[in-house]
């Protein structure tokens, strides 16, 4: 119904109705349509890349441009890329799967989103004002404080920003899932994609700081000549690595543990089986999480902590592949005698399971610390982080497009073109990056402009350059398919996939209120139960009575549109005259302005009318 | 009528217990006050030791931690195991941070 009601009205109440909204299935699509741009845009930075090296010496960018390019595409592809996407499917999915009518902070929700926004643009906007970032995604001090420019500036302000609406996103899913269970879902019922929402949230919560700590004083010494970093004046720069990486390594596990729960979901319902080892999962999750904190320094093993810093990293790092094996034979075994369905969701959950282990794999012989010395800063690291993070986090991303797209926008998505997408992008991914260990372990190092004649590299870079042509071309089947499936594919059911979890029990998409009345929850895989001991339909948990719903409001964009605008003022502020002063005292008082409105004008939300939602339950009945 | 004697019984034993609440807050509040001027009167006289002053201020910080974990941010009061949870977990990846760097950056 509410589909057909946005269909008849203007782009202009549309276009309002989203950038004042505050529904978690409205703020999924604007952090999936936000991600799915700048993952193009890093797309298209890593075609340039792979341009380059297509053959020996060549000129088709300046090295200048070249280090802009590769730092724009790391931070692209991890900040505003991956995690949006996947902070976007945790919106979708994550209130409907434990029972709830929204998260817990609806208005923060839309803070988050706008931040990450103006974020993103912040940092892409230095490309037209003379110079990205160009120190590395890691922006180590050592380096960022030589670069000229503003790139680095830009690089500092934009990634604040959109930090704090990460970090603001993070408690808000753990506000969500600690008080706003539905009747009946205990902790231990929660659908694996939850548990995993919940325990990358708790990474989000103490992993940001840092990055948040480390931005702030690689800002002060750029820009107001501190000296936390500068050698010179008796700072030391190797505390930004140490920062940068107690954010950096738990950052790998934010990106990757939503995706380990999708895939158990993914794996159970396709496999029309209960999650195998589901206490296993839980409790591998969450020991992932808590190892993951202490192994940071695998990414300074050459730095020169002393061996014995080193080897405890090293060990540290190893453990953690005892959880994840626990993982993979876990999916293994939920298919072990199911009824498998293979569809374009489960495709991709399939070619992730090997695809990821080789990632594991050559990570436990990166975390060799003896190794790591051969390794580092060469094609092999390269080849590693993009087996983890491809491999696992975009594979996961498409997997969850796939698997919720009915639920978010009311059709499936053309499996023939799903399909055609996930063997394009499955073979070029592997073109691409599987020579890359070759071309690494044949001493080919990271991060050069070019490569030269007669070194034996020619061969595997050119087999890279035309995988990451595969993958260009599925990306653009699946921006075709997403066309395609909204002008020509039917109306998807409520539960297309014979699903198990509670997202399946509302319609597709869901009403704005998700839940008439809270559902009861009897047992892990709550829809499953009631349809093999039940009626089918999950039985409410509460009377029926008024639905109280918060109100819509512009005033999270204006504060990102504020802290944008401070940024600039921040960028610039260094001798250009007073303008870029008023930038950044007015863009502040802009969006405090906004908070101080926000705080004292009392906003009550409003009530749903008890009679609106039986007319909702008597149209379902019918 | 026995609902309205119950909510003004119910509103007699809120007032009383936000009374209670406010009385140790203020306590808590003063022993805060009165900590901080010991730590900084310790310094100030500086007649003892570095040595003995470094533990005797670690140990009043913990306290003053401790009053506004459980008293400002009613970590004491009943279902909050969950953000003391979440506290501690805090507290042990700052450690964690502190730790590291202290080993292998400053020692």
């Amino acid at each position: 119904m509410s589909t057909a009601a946005m269909g008849k009205r203007s782009f202009g109440a549309v276009l309002w109705d989203y950038m004042t909204t505050v529904d978690h299935k409205k703020i999924a699509h604007l952090y999936l349509a936000g991600g799915g741009f700048f993952f193009i845009l890093g797309g298209i930075e890593a075609l340039i890349i792979r341009i380059q090296l297509i053959k020996p010496e060549n000129d088709f960018i300046s090295a200048g441009f070249y280090n802009e390019v590769i730092t724009m595409h790391g931070t692209t592809m991890i900040f505003l890329a991956a995690m949006p996407m996947m902070i976007g499917l945790m919106n979708a999915a994550m209130p409907l799967q434990i029972g709830a009518r929204d998260v817990a902070f609806p208005f923060v929700n839309a803070l988050s989103f706008w931040l990450f926004f103006f974020g993103g643009i912040l940092l892409n906007i230095s490309f037209l004002t003379g110079g990205a970032p160009d120190a590395g995604w890691t922006s180590y001090a050592s380096l960022a404080m030589q670069s000229p420019g503003h790139g680095v500036d830009y690089y500092v302000a934009g990634l604040q920003i959109a930090g704090a609406g990460t970090l603001m996103g993070g408690i808000n899913f753990l506000a969500t899932i600690v008080t706003m269970r539905a009747p009946g879902m205990t902790y231990m019922r929660m659908p694996l994609f939850s548990w995993a929402t919940f325990v990358t949230s708790i990474l989000i919560l103490f992993a940001f700081p840092p990055l948040t700590i480390n931005l702030f004083l690689l800002m002060f010494d750029r820009m107001f000549d501190t000296a936390f970093f500068n050698v010179a004046l008796g700072g030391n720069t190797i505390i930004y690595q140490h920062l940068f990486w107690i954010f950096g390594h738990p950052e790998v596990y934010i990106l990757i543990l939503p995706f380990f729960g999708l895939f158990s979901d993914i794996f159970s319902t396709f496999s029309r089986k209960r999650l195998f080892g589901y206490t296993a999962m839980v409790f591998a999750t969450m020991l992932i999480a808590f190892l993951g904190f202490m192994v940071w320094a695998h990414h300074m093993f050459t730095v020169g902590l002393g061996p014995v810093a080193n080897s405890i990293f090293a060990v540290g790092t190893m453990a953690i592949a005892v959880p994840t094996g626990i993982k993979i034979f876990n999916w293994l075994l939920t298919m072990w005698g199911g009824q498998v369905t293979i569809n374009s969701a489960m495709l991709w959950a399939l070619g992730f399971i090997p695809s990821f282990t080789i990632g594991g794999v050559t990570g436990v012989m990166l975390g060799s610390a003896v190794a790591d010395y051969q390794y580092h800063d060469t094609y092999f690291v390269i080849a590693h982080f993009h087996y983890v993070i491809v491999g696992g986090s975009v594979f996961g991303i498409f997997a969850g497009l796939h698997y919720w797209w009915p639920k978010m926008f009311g059709r499936v998505l053309n499996e023939t073109l799903g399909k055609w997408t996930f063997w394009l992008f499955f073979i070029g991914f592997h073109l691409t990056f599987f020579i890359q260990h070759f071309l690494g372990l044949m001493g080919m190092p990271r991060r050069y402009w070019v490569f030269l004649h007669d070194q034996g590299l020619e061969l595997g870079n050119l087999i890279s350059s035309v995988g990451a042509f595969f993958m260009g071309v599925a990306s653009i089947i699946f921006v075709y398919n997403i066309i395609y499936t909204a002008i020509k594919e039917e109306k998807a059911e409520a539960d297309p996939w014979d699903g198990r979890t509670l997202e399946w029990t509302v319609s597709s998409p869901p009403p704005y209120y998700n839940f008439e009345q809270l559902p009861l929850v009897r047992g892990l895989d709550p829809l499953w139960i009631e349809k093999m001991e039940g009626d089918g339909t999950v039985p409410p948990g509460e009377p029926l009575d008024d639905v109280h719903m918060p109100n819509g409001s512009i005033l999270p964009l204006l504060m990102g549109l504020g802290f944008f605008i401070a940024g600039f003022g921040f960028i610039y502020q260094d001798g250009q005259g007073s303008l870029w002063y008023l930038a950044l005292y007015g863009g502040m008082a802009f969006a405090i302005g906004c908070m101080v409105v926000r705080s004292l004008k009392d906003d009550y939300g409003y009530y749903i009318p008890k009679e609106e939602l039986q007319k909702a339950l008597e149209g379902e009945a019918k | 009528m026995t609902n309205e004697v119950n909510t003004e019984q119910a509103e007699l034993l809120r007032r009383k217990k936000s009374k209670d609440e406010m009385k140790k807050q203020l306590i808590s509040f003063g022993m805060m006050i009165v900590f901080t001027l010991i730590s900084f009167g310790l310094v100030a006289v500086g007649t003892i030791e570095r040595m003995y002053i470094l533990p005797i201020l670690f140990v009043m910080a913990i306290v003053q931690a401790g009053f506004q974990f459980y008293y400002f941010m009613h970590l004491k009061d009943r279902d909050h195991e969950m953000p003391a949870t979440f506290i501690y977990g805090g507290v042990w990846a700052g450690f964690l941070t502190l730790a590291g760097l202290m080993v292998i950056s400053w020692w």
